[in-house]
């Protein structure tokens, strides 16, 4: 056990290039889905938190839930979507990284959209009567205002990093798991456990955790001056 | 361009949550003298005004203003004025962007409205990191970049120490001084003196009285008016 240990962090500290490269796909794959997800998350939030339309709540109810979405059926989802046979066949994406990407987009927008909608929300209580006595509304209150909270919408953002780089599901479904390919962290680690391997799934594990806690520990840097700096 | 005065409020009223906050009342508001509306908490005084600004909605009746398109020249300070995350400057910017100034006269005219209400020292500072008198101000330059005809301004230092309180106050007898009607809710009656001309003394949703304030103070008509200046002033 303290073997594989030793022999993982040595995987981590000789930059072993095998361990680096599904490091850096799996960055690639999440920082994307995390991307799109948030170009259509945010203003997807903000327009519900602001808009008042028939069908408002069960669409919050709706989008909270989704916030559970098991990752492997969503990654069956895509892989459905994507298949030969499915409607986006002739893309020819299954297996690849960018199938990746698309299927943790689906599973981390409504993680984002939820929190970006509370968040607007809660703000908007605030801003709406000044906005409007300046007559200010609709799409432009809620950029707004979504612009304000910018340094808390990174909590949201950051939600939807932590659950993209650590999901397995999905990824594994849609990538396939090709060695050099569509391997990343999460997959690669279960596959070596599988195996015995143990030392590069503890490596990768250990690079995961340190990933996730320096991205918490930057956004929580961000926020705190950005408070300090705009009140 | 005529006026958007005076502005007319007929068979005004309003509910809310099953509760009736604005009895139905006529009132009209004419340019020129500062109206200063008086009440105590919960008689309808920013309900009152929010109604008039055009926030609310009445239950019934119609607030009716002389001439269309009012929104960019009627604005409003609230007791505790909303700052966006970013510099004095850029909120007054955002409002001459909101109320449709061409951008080439934006920043001209907010520098000149700082420069008014005596924050051109702060312009570039964030504006929430202001103290809650300079705050106050900012949302007077806000107004005042705008030239607005009529300010409704809603307890505007209900929450300020006295020294930020004759600061405003200087404020607003400016935007009196630049031809704007002043509309005014407060609680205290000397600035109710100081800076109107005349009162609207507002009991349980009803307009009790209205009457010029040399005529009002010394001696209220109504008994829900004197009740009040007289808990107000304990010692007059």
């Amino acid at each position: 056990m303290l073997e594989a240990l030793l022999g993982g962090l040595r995987l981590v500290a000789t930059l072993d290039l095998r361990l680096w490269e599904i490091v850096g796909l799996s960055l690639a794959v999440s920082l994307s889905a995390v991307l799109f997800a948030s170009l259509i998350g945010l203003p997807l939030g903000a327009a519900i938190a602001v808009g008042r339309f028939p069908g408002r709540q069960a669409v919050i109810v709706v989008l909270n839930a989704l916030m559970g979405l098991p990752p492997v059926v969503v990654g069956l989802f895509v892989y459905l979507l994507l298949s030969r046979a499915g409607p986006l066949g002739a893309l020819g994406l299954l297996f690849t990284p960018q199938a990746m990407v698309i299927a943790q987009t689906v599973l981390v927008l409504p993680i984002i959209a939820a929190l970006a909608r509370q968040a607007v929300e809660d703000a908007w209580r605030e801003y709406e009567e000044q906005l409007r006595s300046l007559g200010v509304h609709g799409v432009r209150g809620a950029l707004t205002v979504l612009w304000d909270i910018r340094f808390s919408l990174l909590t949201a953002v950051l939600a939807g990093l932590g659950r993209a780089s650590a999901e397995v599901g999905a990824v594994m479904i849609v990538g396939g798991n090709i060695d050099g390919v569509t391997r990343v962290m999460t997959t690669t680690i279960a596959l070596e456990t599988s195996k015995g391997d143990l030392p590069l799934a503890l490596g990768l594990g250990i690079v995961l955790i340190v990933i996730v806690l320096a991205l918490n520990a930057a956004a929580q840097v961000i926020k705190e001056a950005a408070q300090r700096r705009y009140g | 361009m005529s006026g958007i005065l005076p502005l007319r409020l007929e068979g005004v009223s309003f509910a809310a949550g099953g509760r009736t906050i604005i009895e139905p009342l006529d009132l009209t508001l004419e340019a020129g003298a500062s109206t200063v509306i008086l009440g105590a908490n919960g008689a309808g005084k920013s309900v009152l005004m929010r109604l008039m600004h055009g926030l609310l909605a009445p239950s019934s009746g119609r607030v009716a203003w002389s001439a269309e398109g009012p929104r960019r020249r009627q604005a409003m300070v609230f007791q505790r004025p909303v700052m966006l995350r970013r510099s004095a400057l850029a909120n007054v910017v955002y409002a001459l962007d909101a109320a449709g100034v061409p951008v080439g006269q934006q920043l001209r005219l907010a520098r000149e409205a700082l420069e008014e209400v005596g924050l051109a020292y702060a312009a570039g500072r964030p504006a929430r990191v202001l103290s809650g008198g300079e705050q106050q101000r900012l949302a007077l330059a806000r107004a005042w970049a705008l030239h607005p005809e009529v300010l409704f301004l809603d307890e505007p230092t209900a929450n300020l120490d006295p020294g930020a309180t004759r600061e405003i106050e200087a404020v607003i007898k400016a935007f009196d001084v630049a031809g704007t009607k002043i509309v005014m809710s407060t609680h205290n009656l000397g600035q109710a003196r100081r800076l109107g001309d005349e009162v609207i003394f507002l009991h349980q949703g009803r307009v009790a009285e209205r009457a010029p304030i040399e005529a009002f103070f010394p001696r209220p008509a109504s008994p829900e008016a004197a009740a009040f200046v007289k808990g107000e002033l304990p010692w007059a």
